[in-house]
């Protein structure tokens, strides 16, 4: 990559803001989501789509990928800066989620160049939304397990099995499909295989999931004798297990490739700072409270603990003995973050904690207590928070498997 | 809102942390620690000589005076270093006393004192009292006009870090109804003035002073117009440096425990197999690293007013309740072996305990924080 001139980046970083001043919409009139996997109405999903595709039109999506897959070609630099105007701005989330923080790296990263030509462009406009299916029913975080079989017939697979927790499962015209080519293999993961499927063909069904939460966004995928395309085999059959597992640390952020913007709004600590003022407690703000001050520090802390350590990331010399272990931490850090702060926020909110969304006494109508229920989504899916200590038990610290 | 300070690493921050490294590994294996322990200087005086040859007492004092005019950000890898191999010697209280000096000094007590402070003369800080108050503002001892232009000090001073070897001790006193600071050179000291402390940390050393009859020249005031600035600084950098020291042995403690956990059997697997074991090191772990980048924000954001202040109280914030929590599970994990002298996992806990309790300990500093950011 060629230097950057930072009169390039600077401006670029200007006409990135006002775009985003101009064109950002808070308040669309009914709920946004916080996160990609939070997104349960017809409505809220056109109207982040149109965001997306507007987004990646005026070129501040998919920046730093290439022209010819429908980026920009720019440095990430570029990128990093549209995303931070983004967020300045309070745009809402980018949809596409599983397409531009996980299938789109991966086909950058090891597709082949019909991978490439065929999907990249949509993922990044948010036309081709995608899902990917890695859990099962009966197979939560111990995804080496998967029994969703898929048989090779010509120049066809044929599917017979079922996925669960799709995120956007509804509305995605591609899933990224881990599933069983070789039930005989001798290691259980070298029985897996990684395809590129469409969900629009027959023999492919979606079943909405209601979440706690009392909304949609999940789906169960069934698969029943569901013929797709052989070509959208990534890697070799076999081995499906270390794409999987390469995927998951583009999700994890421990590899780069991504298309910028972020898919969830987090409530930071800040945010619950600001409602703790207008709580109260005994006739005074909540947080005059000598011990909900000190718990309140407690999350600035963290919170400012887990941007520290992204730049730390960046220095390799203060990351020599464990240099995975910042990247794989993060998924644990930031999702335990958000859900005990979300709790500690419903505490705040004293007896009116106990109304929920569609009560017009909640407070901030409500969003703590969903923001907190939805949380679980985040400690539980991409492996649980238990899963992650294992892996950063087992992967950084050298410890033996469980 | 307000700036919480920002990761920055120099050039000279990566060659220290890198030649500290290998220094400290090979200067103090867990063996000499625990001979050290038994001496009753506790430091190693060859050390202390070739840490005086790298120049590394110097690293934060400016060129005029010896020093090589870098700061406090390229000490704390140091420090770590020292903090993560038990490494011993005055070199922490040397600095601080030094940063008093550049902070708060006059010009002839910075040009007697800081060459020789850069070039391996000890030196420390009196600044705990018998309440154990960690605001270094609530001060009993005196300072009182003995006529002549002489002072005559009164009082008592305690957990004075190093204070046998120190060829000077700057301490705080009332003078003229508000805090001072004093330099008291050793040869002031009366027969009997230091009296060896027991404390929990053998590494260390720690002295009792009785400021009783020390006799001194007007002169050995620090300029009093800057004494409660220069309280305020050496309280900021000693929870700096006591950050640093703390996330090394964080990292050891943590290194001591994983190491015992892959090898020590139990029920036919190594217990670090067991997730009651595996979760809570690696909950350790994690707190670790965010310790450590806490850390390198407070170094490189030292100088800058209010963020500085504002990283170095949750990096000694963080590390406090790491270094508690990660030597605390050292104990526990080690079983039966961590219950006796002979297990190293004590040596972490009782150092995690006397930074605890000097300057400051994570509920304090939160309070404090509490303040500056609601």
């Amino acid at each position: 990559m060629s230097e950057i001139d930072p009169k390039d980046l600077a401006a670029y970083a200007e006409t990135a803001d006002a775009w985003f001043r101009e064109n950002v919409v808070r308040d669309p009139g009914f709920m946004l989501p916080l996160t990609f996997m939070e997104v349960g109405t017809d409505q809220q999903f056109h109207f982040l789509q149109d965001w997306q595709h507007k987004v990646w039109e005026a070129g501040y999506l998919g920046a730093a990928w290439p022209q010819a897959y429908g980026g920009r070609g720019l440095d990430q630099a570029f990128q990093n800066e549209a995303t931070k105007a983004m967020r300045r701005h309070g745009g809402p989330i980018m949809l596409n989620a599983i397409g531009i923080n996980w299938a789109g790296p991966l086909l950058l990263d090891i597709g082949s160049e019909a991978h490439k030509q065929t999907y990249l462009k949509g993922i990044v406009s948010a036309e081709d939304i995608w899902c990917q299916g890695f859990s099962e029913p009966e197979h939560g975080s111990d995804l080496g397990s998967a029994q969703t079989r898929a048989v090779r017939d010509g120049d066809s697979y044929v599917l017979n099995g079922s996925k669960i927790w799709t995120t956007l499962g509804r509305h995605a015209k591609y899933m990224i499909l881990l599933c069983r080519t070789d039930p005989s293999a001798g290691r259980k993961y070298d029985g897996l295989s990684f395809i590129l499927t469409p969900m629009t063909v027959p023999g492919v069904r979606t079943v909405p999931i209601r979440k706690l939460t009392g909304e949609h966004g999940f789906t169960q995928t069934f698969f029943t004798d569901a013929r797709v395309p052989a070509e959208g085999l990534v890697g070799k059959e076999g081995e499906g297990w270390r794409v999987a597992m390469r995927t998951l640390e583009y999700e994890r952020g421990a590899r780069g490739g991504q298309a910028g913007g972020y898919v969830s709004v987090g409530s930071d600590a800040f945010e619950v700072v600001e409602m703790a003022k207008r709580m109260e407690r005994a006739g005074a703000p909540a947080l005059d409270d000598p011990l909900i001050r000190d718990r309140m520090v407690e999350f600035m802390i963290e919170i400012q603990s887990m941007s520290l350590c992204r730049q730390r990331l960046a220095v390799p010399a203060l990351n020599t003995d464990h240099p995975a272990g910042l990247p794989l931490s993060f998924k644990l850090m930031a999702t335990e973050f958000g859900r005990r702060v979300n709790e500690f926020a419903v505490s705040l909110t004293g007896a009116r904690g106990a109304y929920y969304v569609g009560d017009e006494r909640a407070v901030d109508d409500g969003i703590w207590t969903r923001a907190y229920l939805n949380a679980f989504s985040g400690t539980i899916g991409g492996g649980t928070s238990q899963i992650q200590h294992n892996i950063i038990g087992e992967h950084v610290l050298g410890l033996p498997k469980s | 809102m307000q700036d919480l300070g920002r990761v920055g690493f120099s050039e000279e921050q990566g060659s220290l942390l890198e030649v500290a490294t290998t220094f400290c590994r090979e200067q103090s294996p867990i063996a000499k620690v625990r001979r050290l322990m038994e001496d009753e200087t506790g430091h190693d005086p060859a050390v202390w000589t070739q840490i005086a040859e790298l120049g590394w007492l110097g690293v934060a004092i400016p060129e005029d005076f010896g020093g090589s005019g870098l700061g406090l950000a390229e000490v704390a890898p140091i420090m770590e270093q020292m903090g993560r191999n038990l490494l011993s010697t005055a070199f922490a209280s040397t600095t601080l006393a030094a940063q008093a000096l550049i902070a708060g000094g006059t010009d002839a007590q910075r040009q007697a004192w800081l060459p020789k402070l850069a070039t391996g003369t000890a030196a420390t800080m009196a600044l705990v009292e018998a309440g154990g108050d960690w605001n270094l503002e609530v001060v009993a001892c005196e300072a009182q006009e003995a006529g002549a232009g002489r002072i005559r000090l009164s009082g008592q001073k305690f957990l004075v870090s190093d204070a046998a070897a120190a060829e000077a001790i700057i301490t705080s006193v009332m003078w003229r109804g508000k805090p001072a600071l004093v330099l008291i050179p050793a040869t002031a000291l009366p027969d009997g003035a230091l009296r060896r402390e027991t404390i929990i940390d053998e590494t260390r050393r720690a002295y009792a002073l009785s400021l009783d009859g020390i006799d001194l020249a007007l002169d050995a005031l620090l300029d009093t117009d800057l004494a409660s600035a220069t309280l305020a600084h050496v309280h900021l950098a000693a929870n700096l440096l006591a950050a640093a020291e703390m996330c090394g042995g964080t990292q050891a403690a943590i290194d001591l425990t994983v190491e015992y956990a892959k090898t020590r059997k139990q029920f036919g697997q190594p217990i670090g197999a067991y997730q009651g074991v595996k979760h809570p090191l690696v909950d350790a772990y994690v707190q670790y690293e965010q310790a450590r980048s806490h850390l390198y924000a407070a170094a490189h954001c030292f100088g800058e007013q209010g963020t500085g202040e504002i990283a170095v109280r949750m990096a000694k914030a963080t590390a406090d309740a790491v270094f508690a929590f990660a030597s605390d599970r050292a104990i526990q994990f080690h079983g039966g072996f961590g219950f006796t002298w002979d297990c190293d996992a004590q040596l972490y806990r009782r150092r995690a305990i006397w930074h605890a309790s000097q300057y400051g300990d994570a509920a304090w500093h939160r309070r404090k924080l509490a303040d500056l950011l609601l």
